[in-house]
């Protein structure tokens, strides 16, 4: 009888637990029912970031957080132009090789004043060779970083110079004419220099996060979400608006689209390709310019690739248009260069890519006769086993297939496709372990710059195995010029040797499609990816 | 008992440093490291970089100075999440793991054993074809499926529960219903079988010919015999739940560690995988320790000794 | 004491009662007589025969090949053209059904006669040796069943790249141990039995008696292992099409279409129902099989 009497306790038990669960169902979760004065939003910035250390960072998903809870001497606006942001006023020396910034009255989230120190100390976080921050170089500018940070230099010859606690003196190791901009980013932020040193591990939690931002940290359920709201300690606090902003961490694109629709979010990026027709004829779909270029490497050292007339021609056989509309869906912009629209070149209202113009046009006649002078008439001769190569995941796959077929059509060549798990494929690419890969390149920093130096002879990035001295010589040439039309017009002729030469055959420029419920205003994107929300509100 | 305890402990513990050194050394052949990028840094940051976590030790010395570590339950900082340690990871994500594969382990075993002895006790009716058939969705189609037509019509069309997240006792609900498809199928048809068979015994013609009611002859004498595959199937059941919980944790985004599993292997975050591979593989050892105890309770005939016999 | 021998009269007639009046049935005839009278396996037998049928004569008859794009009609709905709709590059879900429902068969077939072939031989080895041999093994066996084999699986493939033929080898790697613990099993209770005791009496050595009486007696068990690990090793490609780590495009498995197919439910939900609901069919037809093989060749059964 005491064995019966266990299981009926084990039966009713179970029934109870099982009550508990349906219970739990009675609402549908979500809704934003927000009293008069909140104002609250939520946004899944793609991932778990990876650090929220400004200066230990560098991907996309931190980047956004960061920019939200930090403020640094300049904050971007809409157009992408610095304006003065903790920099109260600045001056430059006419060589353009000296900055000289007045920092505005501010205060952290918990009373310290920010100081010039506090700067510098940040800096010197990201230079220290122990550190070992991935994203150091983009402090590569100034003075003696480069070295310091290669352990050829001391800490004091680095040019970070604190005058005192509201003057901060840069000195940089050639003129950049867009190093406002870089005093933007993350790496360039200030952290509390007292705290920090107080609080080991302070940016691993939400109880330790000190920052001056818009917005401070108020909770971090690592791999869910971040809890930030309004930084009253912020110097420009009367123009945020908002009142809590959610990230919600979603990194699977369709689990966040569906968390979207179902009301628990209130914007992502990332839109799956799967959804983007479905979206758009909803009328849900946004985009916003971003500056990237999708495109496919040749490796020039293996045949039938060492031939310029054979990229060439592979180049022109594919239908871009087709490819986008079809295939990749997200309104992306057809690439006949290799740097995107969007970077302000010389003269004023014009892009560097509109100066520049496009380098090559799509046609089929015109490839064919290239690829019969190399020795390929209608794809005789052709190895058998030159492949495709791609990560896997994504729409590489479908876009690799396509290209695919069109090259088979057009020029009547084979071409196989291999995929490889994503860091098997970098490390493919960098030991040029490949024939044809396919590559893509997110801007740092609004310069054409950031996209031109990758090719030059032995460049980690170049990853081709190409190299022109001419182009090397040009690239060498903008990078040591403050003079913006001498810049820019290197910068052309390197990229019009790129495009002639052709060891990457460009495919299309990014966008940043997105969705967002039609409440949430003001949000600012800049094309390097970042979604700024001190402006944002929500007008239900 | 003592004895066999022991045995099975110490061979246990060798059994989780074979693993853990297979691991490392198969982990280290991945082409691609933990800071491999797409955009290549310099190489002075390279080199920092490898200064900092001691990658450019040899292998030899890194692997003996994680075995070492090791031994005092220090298993690193992850190399993917500045700041942090395995044991960080672990502790945040655990917990909810652990509710979610436990609802899934309390729905499958109950509601496994519950709809095997209904179909059983039904056989050839409407009952026991129904449940057969609800048994034979879940062996028959893969998890990322189910859980997938969870979220978009049960989640997101229906609106019965939250397609994505976690926190609240309703956000464990359809991963939960998801992760138990499988071994509540297996479970069913386990039971099922094994209590026709019993039901066919001749100690139950017996009992029932003695006039017991029905309910003692299902729970005192039948069920306890019937259950005895079931118990043979908990070893494979908590592998597939702690393994299983990977997409199902994906898809739903639960901030478990079952998405360890795959990310830190992408990631090449080297002390994750080791991580994973010792809390696993420990907590595999112990279930099936467990299960092998479980069956001298459910069946006296089986005694543990020093020696398993076939 | 003992008898005259006259005092025996033999007896005048053949016993009838020896006679055997059922013929002689082999343990496969015997076997196929119990597994057709069971409706669920023969009904799986001939939906599984369909789906062979219709995954290698198919795509002969269908007026598409599986990988040609067709960029002016992707992700149609089903069609009169194309009765499964198209995918998001133009291609005849049908045509690819067909196909991957091909290569996942050769993935379920492929991987199961390598660890077949493992399992074979080392269950074999360990159950006829016996002893300290037989002990050792085990050893070995009890280890790799505590290993999180998942993991391997991920780490293997990454290691060797995915690509059909790293899909058998790892498949088939992973899932040896039970068919070598379901041999050994059958070789060590049946190597006791007298015919082995017979055979080697007549001077029969190691090998011939593993291989000619050791495992033909133990083949049913075999078979009925290996029919439930085809749908398990079906199970585990689309596990890794779905971490990015299955077959490689152009080629298409179940899994792998079932595996994009998901990211496509909310609006073209015909690329995931007809792969999926083909898994479905598929493991359902080898449950069937497998459980209806298991009766059949299950000796307490026997009527």
């Amino acid at each position: 009888m005491i064995r019966k009497k266990k299981w009926m306790a084990t039966v009713l038990s179970v029934a109870v637990v099982l009550g508990l669960v349906v219970t739990g169902c009675g609402s549908t979760g979500g809704g934003n029912a927000a009293a008069p004065k909140e104002m609250k939003m939520s946004w899944n910035p793609g991932a778990e970031p990876k650090t929220l250390d400004p200066q230990m960072s560098n991907g996309i998903p931190e980047a956004i957080v960061e920019l939200n809870l930090f403020e640094g001497l300049t904050r971007l606006d809409k157009d992408s132009k610095p304006q003065k942001a903790l920099a109260e006023s600045y001056t430059v020396s006419p060589d353009g090789l000296k900055y000289t910034f007045k920092l505005r009255d501010s205060k952290w989230n918990n009373g310290d004043p920010v100081k010039a120190s506090d700067f510098k100390f940040a800096w010197m976080h990201a230079l220290d060779p122990e550190a070992a921050a991935e994203y150091s170089y983009q402090l590569f500018y100034i003075k003696n970083a480069e070295a310091y940070n290669g352990k050829k230099a001391k800490a004091d010859d680095v040019g970070i110079k604190v005058i005192d606690d509201k003057t901060l003196e840069v000195d940089l190791e050639a003129p950049t004419p867009y190093f406002l901009s870089l005093t933007a980013f993350p790496t360039y932020y200030p952290v509390n220099e007292k705290w920090v040193k107080a609080n080991k591990d302070w940016n691993t939690k939400a109880e330790t996060f000190v920052s001056n931002g818009p917005f401070k940290m108020k909770s971090w359920a690592h791999n869910d979400k971040i809890v930030a709201v309004k930084n009253d300690n912020y110097w420009d606090a009367k123009n945020v608006k908002l009142t809590e902003l959610t990230f919600n961490l979603v990194e699977d694109g369709k689990a966040a689209l569906t968390a979207f629709e179902a009301g628990q979010l209130d914007g992502m990026d990332n839109i799956p390709v799967q959804d983007i027709d479905r979206l758009r004829a909803a009328g849900t779909l946004k985009n916003t310019p971003y500056l990237g270029t999708y495109y496919y490497r040749f490796n020039v050292t293996r045949k039938p690739f060492d031939d310029p007339r054979v990229r060439q021609a592979l180049t022109m056989a594919i239908d871009r248009k087709t490819l986008i509309d079809k295939v990749v869906k997200g309104g992306q912009t057809p690439a006949f260069a290799y740097t995107p629209g969007g970077i302000p070149d010389v003269e004023a209202g014009k892009t560097f890519r509109q100066v520049g113009g496009d380098y090559f046009k799509e046609d089929v006649a015109k490839a064919k006769e290239l690829l019969a002078q190399a020795g390929y008439p209608d794809g005789k001769n052709w190895p058998d086993n030159v492949s495709i190569l791609y990560n896997a995941g994504a729409s590489h796959e479908t876009i690799a297939q396509a290209i695919q077929d069109m090259w088979s059509k057009n020029l009547g060549i084979k071409v196989k496709l291999t995929s490889q798990e994503w860091k098997v494929y970098q490390v493919s690419e960098q030991k040029l372990q490949y024939d044809v890969a396919r590559a893509g390149w997110i801007g740092d920093y609004v310069d054409p710059m950031t996209f031109m130096d990758m090719f030059v002879t032995n460049g980690g990035n170049n990853q081709t195995g190409w190299s022109n001295a001419q182009y090397d010589a040009d690239i060498k040439k903008a990078k040591s010029t403050g003079d913006q039309k001498e810049r820019m017009t290197a910068m052309h002729d390197a990229e019009k040797i790129l495009m002639t030469e052709m060891p990457v055959m460009p495919i299309y420029f990014y966008v940043n499609n997105y969705v967002a419920k039609d409440y949430i205003k003001g949000i600012m994107r800049s094309p390097l990816g970042f979604i700024d929300f001190k402006n944002a509100t929500v007008e239900k | 008992m003592a004895r066999y305890l022991i045995g099975r402990i110490l061979s246990a513990i060798f059994v989780i440093w074979l693993v853990v050194t297979l691991t490392f050394f198969l982990m280290h052949a991945i082409p691609g490291g933990p800071f491999s990028s797409e955009k290549v840094l310099p190489d002075q940051v390279i080199a920092n970089i490898n200064a900092r976590y001691h990658l450019n030790d040899p292998l030899s010395k890194q692997y003996f100075d994680y075995m070492n570590n090791m031994l005092h339950f220090n298993f690193g900082p992850t190399f993917r999440y500045e700041g942090r340690t395995v044991n960080d990871l672990f502790a945040a994500g655990m917990p909810k793991t652990g509710a979610l594969g436990g609802l899934a382990t309390v729905i499958s075993l109950i509601g496994g054993t519950v709809m095997g002895v209904v179909a059983a006790l039904r056989q050839n009716k409407t009952a026991d074809y129904f449940v057969t058939f609800l048994a034979t969705i879940g062996i028959s189609v893969p998890s990322f499926v189910i859980a997938t037509f969870l979220q978009y019509y049960v989640g997101y069309k229906l609106h019965w529960f939250p397609p994505v997240g976690w926190g609240e006792m309703k956000n464990l609900v359809l991963p939960a219903a998801a992760l138990s498809a499988y071994p509540i199928a297996q479970i069913t048809r386990l039971t099922r079988t094994s209590m026709l068979d019993t039901l066919n015994q001749d100690y139950i013609r017996t009992a029932k010919a003695k006039g017991l009611p029905g309910y003692v002859i299902v729970f005192r004498h039948a069920l306890r015999n019937a259950l005895i595959p079931v118990v043979t199937f908990l070893g494979p059941f908590f592998a597939y739940i702690l393994t299983g919980n990977f997409v199902i944790e994906f898809v739903f985004n639960i901030p478990g560690i079952g998405q360890f599993f795959v990310t830190s292997i992408s990631n090449r975050d080297y002390p994750v995988i080791m991580g994973t591979t010792v809390l696993f593989a420990t907590l595999l050892v112990t279930f099936n320790l467990l299960v092998d105890m479980a069956y001298t309770l459910v069946d006296p005939r089986i005694k543990l000794t020093g020696r398993k016999e076939a | 004491m003992s008898l005259p021998v006259d005092a025996f009269t033999p007896l005048q007639h053949e016993l009838k009662a020896e006679v055997i009046n059922r013929p002689s049935t082999t343990l496969w005839q015997d076997a196929w007589r119990r597994f057709k009278l069971n409706p669920l396996a023969m009904g799986g037998l001939v939906v599984l025969s369909a789906i062979v049928l219709f995954a290698l004569v198919g795509p002969f008859f269908s007026h598409f090949d599986y990988k040609t794009n067709d960029l002016e009609s992707v992700n149609l709905f089903p069609n009169w053209v194309h009765p499964f709709g198209t995918d998001e590059l133009g291609r005849d879900i049908l045509t690819r059904v067909m196909f991957g429902a091909r290569i996942s068969l050769a993935i379920g077939f492929g991987s199961v006669l390598i660890n077949l072939t493992i399992g074979i031989f080392y269950g074999g080895i360990s159950g006829y040796l016996g002893g300290r041999v037989d002990n050792v093994m085990q050893r070995i066996i009890d280890i790799i069943f505590s290993v999180p084999d998942l993991l391997y699986v991920i780490l293997l493939m990454v290691v060797l790249g995915s690509g059909l033929g790293n899909i058998f080898i790892v498949l088939g790697i992973a899932n040896w141990v039970p068919m070598a613990r379901i041999v050994r099993g059958q070789i060590l209770s049946l190597r006791e039995q007298e015919f082995v005791l017979a055979a080697r009496t007549l001077g029969a050595g190691t090998k011939r008696i593993l291989m000619k009486h050791l495992l033909p007696n133990s083949v049913g068990q075999i078979i009925v292992v290996a029919a439930l690990q085809i749908p398990a090793a079906i199970f585990m490609e689309a596990f890794l099409s779905f971490i990015g780590l299955g077959v490689q495009p152009p080629l298409v498995s179940l899994g792998s279409m079932a595996a994009s197919g998901r990211l496509n439910i909310p609006s073209y939900p015909h690329s995931l129902l007809f792969p999926a609901g083909m898994i479905a069919v598929l493991m359902l037809a080898f449950n069937f099989v497998g459980d209806g093989l298991r009766d059949a060749f299950d000796p307490k059964m026997r009527k």
